[in-house]
């Protein structure tokens, strides 16, 4: 496949890939943990505290229990935490302190090999992440079968579209700490103000409008409609904008580290 | 490999930085089973022109062949049949000693089994295999540096490239480099090397060339360049008067004049040595055999890169 003059993705992509997943083989006991128990601590937090004062919220047309509504946004929410850390703050240590690209790249594999096996890991990451978190709320009631089956393919295309912006943030980062910017500036408002904790109908019009360029809406949606096995046009959309932000982040942030790396 | 025995091939390679020069029309050939040596200060242009030379900078001019294919259009197999030692030891600190071997060999698409065969050979060359379940972080410089040369080699490469290979290490650490790469040498591999080290050129490098500023000042067989340029002999003078000088200059003697130190440079060492010694001097005075430093100062100058 070539994308870039120069540049091509050649199948050893996987060899990066697999690198990574050896590593995280060795520590899977503990990169386990935080998807487990975090659910349950915003279960129990938002259901037993908030809950009991936020009651239900409408939803499709129908009243929800507030746990119901934001289950799948926490499933969402760790979708993009994960692919967006991983190709961030990991990729960005590999990359400028084990200088791990650099001996990559002076083999067989390619610049463009190096970037896509580190997305292709960090949707990886949102995978694990989403299947460990439905095992927590299945037993809940909380995501309908069989369409919540659909959630890990979602996490893919998530893990995808957010891998690939932290990346190309990581191709601009002169140092680590300035990875604060990105995360105070795009994470945190997304987290806030993409459907996950309120509906976007209770913002006024301007802030529900930003709200619809937040690639975190668009994954909420789907995520939620899986959940509750209920579907609208709206989802149609909402993929259709998952898949053309990843068709613009991916190739961008292979020509960031492009133009970082290749001196 | 081409009929005329060249591995690696560049002519009037070409690259700038900023505005800057870094690699200034570059020629060199390396030939097969010898041990070629870039020699230069610090910022001579020497890690970016063997960054040229397996495809990780692209040049900007010039032209490029290694194995006789060429490095921009055919990086991929070029790059399967280099070994390259980085200058920094980008070994991966999250996998084991065995398991950088391993994992760097699955880039090269070697499988699984020969990879562990080729790995516990490497370890056991290398002087590594008791090591083979320690992490990264836990060996020492010495370490480090013959897993990085065990790694370069894990793909049996035609060519081996080493970026300033002993920088950083103790006498022990380096001798043991050193030996390692005779005995590669030994076996018929090609080796590129660059350095800063005049003990390690002489000692390994059949011929070399001498970068300074992107450009080349000199190419040949270590012990030819220093006959060429400096002689048999030096002698320093600590402290040089003004007869002294005189009588150089009249003499019409190949010299260096540091203002505290003169530097003589001549065939007929003795003679030289005993009328300065008697004539001029009576003290501050020795004689010694012409190296690759003289060599690499004479033509590099003295002055601080920085």
């Amino acid at each position: 496949m070539k994308l870039l003059p120069g540049g091509a993705i050649s199948y050893r992509f996987r060899r990066v890939w697999a690198r990574n997943f050896t590593v995280y083989r060795k520590t899977w006991k503990i990169s386990f943990i935080p998807p487990l128990l975090e659910p349950l601590f915003y279960l129990v937090a938002f259901g037993a505290g908030l809950g009991s004062l936020v009651g239900s919220v409408g939803y499709n047309g129908a009243e929800v229990s507030y746990v119901r509504y934001i289950a799948p946004a926490l499933i969402a929410v760790a979708i993009m935490f994960n692919a967006f850390f991983e190709n961030t703050y990991a990729s960005f240590v590999r990359m400028y302190y084990q200088k791990t690209f650099d001996a990559m790249m002076a083999t067989p594999l390619s610049l463009e090999d190096v970037i896509a096996g580190e997305i292709a890991w960090g949707a990886t990451k949102s995978l694990i992440a989403s299947v460990l978190m439905m095992a927590v709320l299945t037993p809940f009631g909380l995501i309908h079968y069989p369409h919540g089956l659909w959630i890990p393919v979602l996490a893919c295309l998530g893990g995808l579209a957010f891998g690939s912006i932290g990346m190309w943030f990581t191709g601009m980062m002169p140092n680590i700490e300035v990875f604060n910017l990105p995360i105070f500036l795009f994470v945190t408002p997304m987290f806030l103000f993409s459907g996950t904790f309120f509906p976007l109908e209770n913002l006024p019009a301007w802030a529900a409008g930003v709200a619809q360029l937040f690639p975190l809406t668009h994954l909420v949606g789907p995520v939620r409609a899986l959940c509750f096995g209920r579907f609208s046009s709206a989802v149609f959309w909402d993929l259709a904008y998952m898949v053309l932000f990843t068709a613009v982040f991916f190739p961008l942030a292979i020509a960031r580290m492009r133009r970082r790396l290749v001196r | 490999m081409n009929g005329n025995g060249a591995v690696v091939e560049a002519v009037e390679i070409f690259k700038t930085f900023g505005g800057l020069r870094a690699v200034d029309g570059v020629s060199l050939r390396v030939n097969r089973g010898e041990c070629f040596g870039i020699l230069g200060p610090n910022g001579a242009g020497k890690t970016t022109t063997v960054r040229m030379l397996y495809g990780y900078s692209p040049l900007e001019g010039g032209w490029l062949r290694v194995f006789g294919l060429d490095v921009a259009s055919r990086r991929r197999s070029v790059v399967n049949r280099v070994g390259v030692c980085q200058q920094e030891n980008n070994l991966d600190p999250d996998l084991t000693v065995l398991e950088n071997l391993l994992v760097f060999a699955t880039y090269f698409d070697i499988s699984r089994k020969q990879a562990e065969t080729r790995a516990r050979e490497l370890l056991r060359f290398m002087a590594l295999e008791h090591r083979s379940d320690s992490r990264v972080p836990e060996l020492s410089g010495g370490m480090m540096r013959r897993l990085v040369l065990a790694r370069a080699l894990i793909n049996e490469p035609d060519l081996l490239i080493l970026d300033e290979p002993t920088t950083g290490l103790d006498p022990q650490s380096r001798h043991q480099v050193w030996e390692k790469v005779e005995e590669l040498k030994s076996r018929g591999l090609t080796v590129l090397l660059t350095t800063h080290y005049m003990e390690e050129a002489a000692r390994l490098c059949d011929r070399l060339v001498i970068l300074d500023q992107g450009k080349i000042l000199v190419e040949g067989a270590p012990a030819a360049l220093v006959r060429e340029h400096v002689g048999r002999y030096v002698i320093e003078v600590r402290e040089p008067d003004e007869d002294l000088r005189a009588y150089i200059a009249g003499e019409g003697f190949s010299h260096e004049d540091l203002g505290h130190r003169l530097l003589i440079y001549g065939e007929e060492g003795e003679t030289n040595f005993l009328k300065i010694a008697e004539g001029y001097r009576s003290g501050g005075c020795a004689m010694r055999m012409a190296g690759l430093e003289d060599v690499f100062l004479k033509l590099t100058g003295r002055d601080l890169r920085e």
